[in-house]
């Protein structure tokens, strides 16, 4: 049998140290489904920032509301196609939905994405942008009046009854989605928390962490949007808005890391039997990926460059500058995050006495460009939502918002 | 051909055919006439100061079950354990085909050395089965844990949830695969085939609600232990002799 993945695997053969199960050699979960949480943590966490801003009324931050509940769309959006392309029988996925096994807790995945995309985030867009449709829609020319009318749903209540209907529902919504979103995202967490099999996975903190990295994401990647976007717009910006999200970012960073901390200090002090093969995976094959990337690069530095502009006061183009870079480390720290959980969960032997190596494709359906593709996919989905829905203009949107 | 002799040869036909397919479908399932799941409960022992590391039983299993041939995908395998005099482990899966004799291990060095057959340990409790989002792997009434492969989506949660390191992926069929306990020869009253070709019985498989199986002998005659009992997977494939090193 000439079969690629069996070529793979001779190849791969070569680089197996110590005793691994026969049946170990292939990683089963690879890029995608790296790419899958990481996707989710991005919607968790825009759509928190979202909703800190709805229920706590926090103004500064206000101009970003609408941007976030898109990006969490439009990520939301692309959030199965990881996992479709993952799976042997694409054809067959549809058995989640029809056919689900409640012990399962991959089952609950067709539920929970329904719901956090119905119920949630599509009703909250909705009836934030309703009024401001039926407005677009009337100073409009095909095929945009068509557009924005069809998004309405053809209603044309813009009285101030319907608006504050609008308003009512909108808090309404935020108030479950917040619920809704930990639960989108630490049920991803649990997806590997539970698996007592694996040790590297099976821990009750598992979720809590997920959920927090996601938040740190989420906040990071609308701060990385919001500072790429607005010069582009030739607007200014706003450095009260950037400051605050900033904070928010400053304190969800704290308690990853702390929780990070709390869960390698809990490992090193139980010391059960997997610590020898653990360790040993941590030194040697997640090295760069954990110590260096993760924990170096994504963690400490933008930690240490914000406790800096939080002590020092740092004109505003330096601090654009330290805040630009952090986000992006901090957006490489949890895409390494999301990896050393998923394939180095899977890089050692569940014998403990082995370790395995990944080697990751190029092309193919589970390879490096699909993930480059679907990481840029809902970038793509996200600049035709704010052509169609821009979540600025008109000015007076903002005074709608806030009032 | 008027009406009725149309209508007289249609049911004709029709008849003979229904007859004909209720002959043959009866005829497929002759074998397991008769067959009540509700009366079997199945096990294995393994005997591990019996089994000699030949892989007869490996071969034998990937001949029946059609398992792919390359040394990455096993139903059963078995294992070499050499623990050296200063402690040192060195375990390696003997497949019967590619590996060769260590060469490296100086027999002085060697303190005791055993072999150790594995396979699906048949849970009670199994983790595979809970996490399987679309209920593809089932346990079924004799106790036996099966992967419906028309079914399976392929998302190999089972291959991870298994402490075992038991399942594959068909890499043809795209489907989770593992041991069945022969599943298509337990049910006619055969042995499954890895220890049918056991030369020295060092698989005993049985039925533990028959009192006079040869499982039910094994489980009376021996000190038992099962692989990683901390995990409450509570294995049906029972170990005698079985090392603490093992896992």
């Amino acid at each position: 049998m000439n079969n690629p993945i069996t070529e793979k695997l001779y190849e791969l053969l070569k680089q197996v140290g110590g005793y691994i199960y026969p049946n170990e050699i292939e990683i089963h979960w690879s890029i995608l489904v790296v790419v899958y949480p990481y996707i989710t943590g991005l919607v968790a966490g825009a759509f928190i920032l979202a909703s800190l801003v709805k229920v706590f009324n926090i103004q500064e931050v206000q101009s970003v509301y609408r941007l976030s509940l898109l990006t969490a769309l439009s990520f939301l959006l692309v959030a199965p196609l990881p996992l479709l392309l993952h799976l042997g029988h694409p054809d067959r996925s549809f058995e989640i939905f029809l056919n689900p096994n409640f012990s399962s807790a991959m089952a609950m995945f067709g539920f929970v994405y329904a719901w956090y995309l119905m119920v949630v985030l599509l009703l909250e867009i909705w009836f934030t942008y309703r009024r401001d449709i039926i407005l677009w829609a009337k100073n409009e020319r095909f095929p945009m009046r068509l557009i924005h009318r069809t998004l309405a749903l053809f209603s044309t209540d813009v009285s101030e009854k319907a608006v504050r209907f609008d308003k009512k529902v909108v808090k309404g919504i935020t108030i479950i989605g917040i619920p809704s979103a930990f639960l989108l995202h630490g049920y991803v967490g649990f997806i590997f928390g539970s698996i007592k099999a694996n040790p590297w996975w099976s821990s009750v903190l598992m979720p809590i962490v997920f959920l927090f990295s996601a938040i740190v994401s989420g906040i990071a990647l609308v701060i990385l949007l919001y500072m790429i976007i607005t010069p582009f717009r030739k607007e200014p910006i706003d450095m009260k808005c950037l400051d605050k999200m900033a904070s928010y970012l400053f304190y969800a960073v704290i308690v990853d890391f702390s929780l990070e901390l709390l869960d390698f200090i809990h490992r090193l002090y139980q010391s059960e039997e997997s610590i020898k093969i653990l360790s040993e995976l941590v030194m040697s094959k997640l090295f760069v990926s954990l110590g260096i990337i993760q924990v170096l690069l994504g963690m400490l530095l933008p930690l240490g460059v914000m406790i800096a502009i939080k002590l020092f006061r740092f004109d505003d183009e330096l601090r654009k500058l330290l805040y630009f870079v952090s986000v992006i480390l901090i957006q490489l720290g949890i895409f390494a995050t999301r990896w050393n959980v998923v394939i180095g969960g899977q890089m050692f032997s569940k014998s403990f006495r082995g370790l395995t190596a990944y080697k990751m494709e190029l092309t193919g359906f589970e390879g490096l460009f699909m993930s480059l593709f679907l990481l840029v996919l809902p970038l793509i989905i996200l600049a035709i939502m704010i052509k169609i829905l821009p979540p600025w203009e008109p000015e007076k949107n903002v005074e709608y918002l806030t009032d | 051909m008027n009406r009725r002799k149309f209508s007289g040869k249609f049911f004709t036909l029709l008849f003979t055919t229904t007859f004909v397919g209720k002959l043959l479908h009866r005829r497929a399932s002759a074998d397991t006439k008769g067959y009540d799941p509700s009366k079997h409960y199945y096990g294995m022992g393994i005997q591990i100061d019996k089994c000699i590391g030949c892989g007869r039983c490996v071969e034998a299993c990937k001949e029946e079950n059609g398992v792919p041939k390359e040394p990455f995908f096993f139903r059963t395998w078995v294992e070499r354990y050499i623990i050296k005099r200063n402690g040192e482990v060195n375990v390696r899966s003997i497949d019967g085909r590619i590996s060769g004799r260590d060469r490296e291990i100086e027999e002085t060095e060697i303190l005791r050395s055993f072999f150790v057959p594995k396979l699906c340990n048949q849970c009670d409790n199994p983790p595979c089965v809970q996490v399987c989002p679309v209920g593809a792997t089932f346990k079924t009434e004799d106790g036996v844990i099966l992967v419906d492969e028309d079914r399976c989506i392929g998302c190999r949660y089972c291959i991870q949830a298994c402490p075992y390191g038991a399942r594959y992926l068909h890499p043809e069929k795209q489907t989770a695969d593992k041991c069945t306990f022969c599943y298509h020869r337990i049910t006619k009253g055969l042995l499954p085939a890895c220890v049918e070709v056991c030369p020295t019985q060092a698989r005993i498989f049985g039925d533990s609600k028959s009192p006079a199986s040869p499982l039910t002998r094994f489980k009376r005659m021996n000190k038992i232990h099962v692989l990683k009992p901390s995990l409450n997977t509570d294995p049906k494939v029972l170990y005698s002799e079985l090392d603490g090193e093992v896992r």
